[in-house]
């Protein structure tokens, strides 16, 4: 719901918002550069001296003006002539042109009203209107996203276009709340929907007669210092009965000019200080430096209707259509999906499709569409939920829970949950466990037991659906493609082969960079830029589904390089290890942000296993900087997989990693990296104490024995490794 | 006399259509190129005593401006009801405002002054812009205004 009150104003108003918010930062200029070049008056000095002053310098004087800035104007009439100046109040005398500045009222008229006149104002209200609620509407989906408004300011993860977003909205939308609010405000006070008019008292009827008394001498003035001045108007030559209007902060009143005396005298209303202060608020005049800074904000407008352009086509690219979808009453299986980018739908129309090829009659719908007083025939009911920031429901799934809770008792109808997430993610398929929970506890039937797939993994997928496919005695064969991006050509260079002695022939391949076009180097696309860590995805000849692979080298290397190992029967790595100088494999890049050294000086443990250790060792190739690395490199023997054996001491020799610790697990005393890391406990502990970050590279078994090594090693002091995974100071690429 | 005055008084309005001792009379304001954006003109009537009579026209809708036109708007306390049906756009720089009204025949010739109060945002408020004496003889003949105005004339 919050979701499409950001989508829908924001794709509607992008043009008109964005013409609104450069023409507004570009206006913010003005006042400051007024009030930079306005005369300003000496401290103490009075209405009475300044009308004074300019009196004697233009005898035909008619008002005075003082602008917010504290620039003060004189109009008057010279032997019938008119005549404007700005004035140096010091010497009464005219120093520049009054002439508004065409550049100034040219953008103020494009951005009220769009040279439209009243239909342009009330388009750029509407234009406002948008901008606010985006402003609320999205506020909300970051202290959704962040998991709380606590952590408004939580570090970002995920792609490009999505952080861009959030990061410039975290900070501008307090600029962007302002402006559209005194925005739709005065707006209304154009169209007088405002009792917010002037007050200003009757014209006294009883006057002097007489003239010409000293304006240095009119109590009034003397006592009105020029701070306050808004405008003074003189009376007509020669008509007896006319009057001085004076205007200040406080009010208006009118002055004999025959005695001086105050004749009559309004304050300003509630109203009008309201409406006063907010047009300050907008304009940033009288108050220039918030202007400023108003018009900073507003240039992130732009940025964000780009990245918002962009998020949005990401997800929409994302998200199939479900062909034959049945009716809730008439399916035997329910598929519920709780998808917040939309990808998790696409592995539902994947499985959607296959049970329908198996002639099963399948309705999917979003899980917050839950109602099983609905589904009449069917026989069993499954989840596919994805997990939203902090362990939140994604936007398909909310009220899931809620709705789950209050009932009686779960459906009898036997239940399959399947969480997606990314475990590079301390709150990993969060949501989908909670669900798994709630169901347990409310004695709903299980057909499969609670499974996950990390980072939109096909074969996990393609797993979990031969599991599900032997439940219901079908032959499920679930080939998932996530929308692929596009792939390139990659040809081998080079190859260099360890292992096969120890029964586990891998090897270290090397290809070219492709050529990257123009539009990709804009875009950042494909292989444009990449760094070692991210993955590519490998398309094996005779399968649609990609595997991946992380990236031992970035774009600065001038190569693309990984660390495969032969998997018994595995179709890919038979491929690739098969590889001549040469060949070529279709692949793509997948940016892995989350798994990156980052730019800060704080030293860096890597620790790694087998052919985990290829992202390692690209971030020590990478790391001219000599930032501190400490190592550690499980292998099963020195002789037979050290990769990178050969470059590991010249690196050491340029102080790209400060030390390497391995661990070899073939031999009279097998050694692990965890058993590594055990025996250098006290100064890994004294590392992560002074910030040090952890990566963590390899298979899963190594992940889990490395958190419990490292669990043993903190207890002292009072870190875990989940405070350092909620910190971002502990990261795992696993498989 | 007395009883023409009646009738103005009594119609607020100055215009008479449709009676037979009122005549169509074309006001033609033009402006000069100021440099600003559109001027607001109030176009009013006064007596010999100089005291209000009644309105003519208001170029400009946005009733919160019209404190600018300082001298109508202390004549009516800035009571709209004075324009109610006789308001029209502002009129931009270098433009020209022409207005054809039935005015009544008492008016000419008889001490009444047409007035036009100008002012335009962020530039000098200009009351009492033109001042003309409403007689048959001075139809037809231009004048200029202080400072917005290039020509005025009414012709019948």
């Amino acid at each position: 719901m919050i979701r499409a009150l950001h989508r829908w104003p924001g794709l509607l108003a992008l043009a008109l918002v964005t013409i609104l918010a450069l023409s507004g930062a570009a206006l913010s200029v003005f006042p400051a550069a007024e009030r930079l070049a306005a005369p300003q008056p000496e401290t103490g000095l009075t209405v009475a001296a300044l009308a004074d002053r300019i009196e004697a310098v233009y005898p035909g004087v008619e008002q005075i003006r003082r602008s917010p800035s504290g620039r003060i104007t004189a109009y008057w009439f010279d032997q019938g002539a008119p005549g404007a100046a700005v004035i140096d109040p010091a010497t009464g005398e005219g120093v520049a042109s009054a002439d508004p500045n065409q550049a100034e009222r040219w953008l103020t008229n494009l951005h009220r009203s769009l040279f439209l006149g009243d239909g342009g104002r009330i388009a750029t209200a509407a234009g406002a209107a948008a901008m606010l609620i985006l402003s609320l509407s999205g506020a909300a989906l970051v202290a959704r996203r962040a998991g709380g408004w606590r952590h408004w300011f939580a570090r970002l993860r995920g792609p490009l276009a999505g952080r861009l977003h959030v990061e410039i909205a975290r900070i501008a939308v307090v600029g962007f709340v302002l402006s559209s609010t005194t925005a739709l405000w005065m707006t209304a006070s154009t169209f007088d929907l405002l009792p917010d008019g002037g007050a200003i008292p009757a014209i006294p009827t009883e006057v002097s007669g007489a003239t010409g008394f000293a304006l240095d001498r009119m109590a009034t003035l003397q006592q009105t210092p020029v701070a306050e001045l808004r405008e003074l108007s003189f009376p007509y030559p020669g008509d007896a009965t006319d009057v001085f209007t004076l205007k200040t902060d406080r009010g208006t009143g009118y002055l004999d000019q025959g005695t001086g005396a105050l004749l009559a005298w309004t304050d300003l209303t509630g109203w009008e200080r309201v409406s006063e202060t907010i047009y300050m608020l907008h304009t940033g005049q009288g108050a220039a430096t918030l202007g400023l800074v108003l018009g900073l904000m507003a240039l992130g407008v732009p940025a964000m209707g780009v990245t918002g352009v962009v998020v949005w086509l990401a997800g929409r690219r994302g998200r199939p259509r479900i062909r034959s979808n049945q009716p809730a009453g008439r399916a035997e299986t329910i598929l519920l999906v709780g998808s917040e980018g939309g990808s998790t739908w696409g592995f539902a129309a994947t499985l959607h499709t296959a049970l329908t090829q198996a002639g099963q009659k399948v309705h999917t719908a979003p899980m917050s569409a839950f109602a099983p007083e609905r589904y009449a025939t069917a026989q069993r009911i499954i989840l596919l939920a994805a997990t939203y920031g902090d362990g939140a429901a994604p936007a398909s799934a909310k009220g899931f829970l809620d709705r789950l809770n209050a009932s009686d008792r779960a459906p009898d109808i036997s239940l399959a949950v399947l969480g997606f997430g990314d475990r590079s993610f301390p709150a990993y398929c969060a949501f989908a466990r909670d669900v798994a929970a709630a169901a347990q506890a409310k004695g709903w039937p299980e057909l499969l037991p609670l499974d996950t797939i990390d980072r939109q993994s096909p074969q996990d997928f393609a797993r979990w659906g031969r599991a599900l496919g032997d439940v219901l005695g079908i032959a499920l064969e679930l080939s998932h493609q996530p929308v692929l991006p596009k792939t390139e050509t990659l040809t081998l260079v080079s190859r260099r082969d360890y292992g096969a002695e120890v029964q586990a022939p891998t090897a270290i391949l090397r290809f070219a960079l492709p050529h990257v076009s123009l539009w990709q180097r804009l875009r950042g696309d494909g292989f444009a830029r990449f760094e070692a860590g991210d993955l590519i995805g490998v398309l094996p000849e005779g399968s649609l589904v990609p595997r991946l692979y992380s990236l031992a080298s970035g774009r600065r290397d001038g190569f693309i390089e990984i660390v495969v190992k032969k998997l018994p029967g595995g179709l890919c790595s038979g491929q690739l290890t098969a590889l001549e100088p040469g060949d070529t494999v279709s692949a793509f890049l997948r940016p892995n942000p989350g798994f990156r050294p980052g730019r800060s000086r704080a030293p860096l443990i890597l620790i790694g296993a087998g052919t985990g250790i290829g992202p390692l060792a690209g971030f020590v190739r990478g790391n001219t900087r000599r930032r501190p690395i400490h190592l550690f490199f499980g292998m099963r023997h020195p002789d037979s997989d050290f990769f990178y054996g050969e470059e590991f001491p010249g690196w050491q020799d340029e102080g790209r990693v400060s030390r390497l610790v391995t661990a070899v697990s073939r031999g009279a005393r097998p050694h692990y990296v965890q058993d590594a890391l055990r025996s250098e406990a006290t100064q890994v502990a004294e590392l992560i104490r002074n910030g040090a970050r952890v990566m963590v590279c390899g298979g899963r078994d190594m992940a889990a024995g490395v958190a419990e090594a490292l669990a043993e090693i903190l207890a002292t002091s009072g870190l875990t490794p989940a405070v350092l995974k909620a910190e971002g100071r502990y990261v795992e690429d696993v498989y | 006399m007395k009883s023409l005055l009646a009738t103005l008084a009594l119609t607020t309005a100055l215009t008479l259509p449709g009676l037979a001792m009122a005549r169509p009379v074309t006001l033609t304001t033009t402006l000069n190129n100021y440099g600003g954006d559109g001027a607001y003109l109030a176009l009013y009537v006064t007596d010999t005593s100089g005291a209000y009579v009644g309105s003519l026209w208001m170029a400009g809708g946005k009733s919160k401006y019209y404190e600018h036109l300082s001298d109508w708007y202390r004549a009516t306390g800035g009571d709209t009801a004075q324009v109610n049906g006789i308001t029209g756009a502002s009129v931009g720089a270098g433009r020209t405002l022409e207005i054809t009204l039935d005015l009544a025949d008492a008016l000419f010739d008889a001490g009444y002054t047409l007035h036009i109060d100008a002012a335009v945002e962020d530039m000098r408020d200009s009351p009492n812009e033109v001042a003309v004496p409403l007689t048959t003889d001075g139809a037809g003949t231009p004048v200029s205004g202080r400072r917005y105005i290039a020509s005025f004339a009414y012709d019948m």
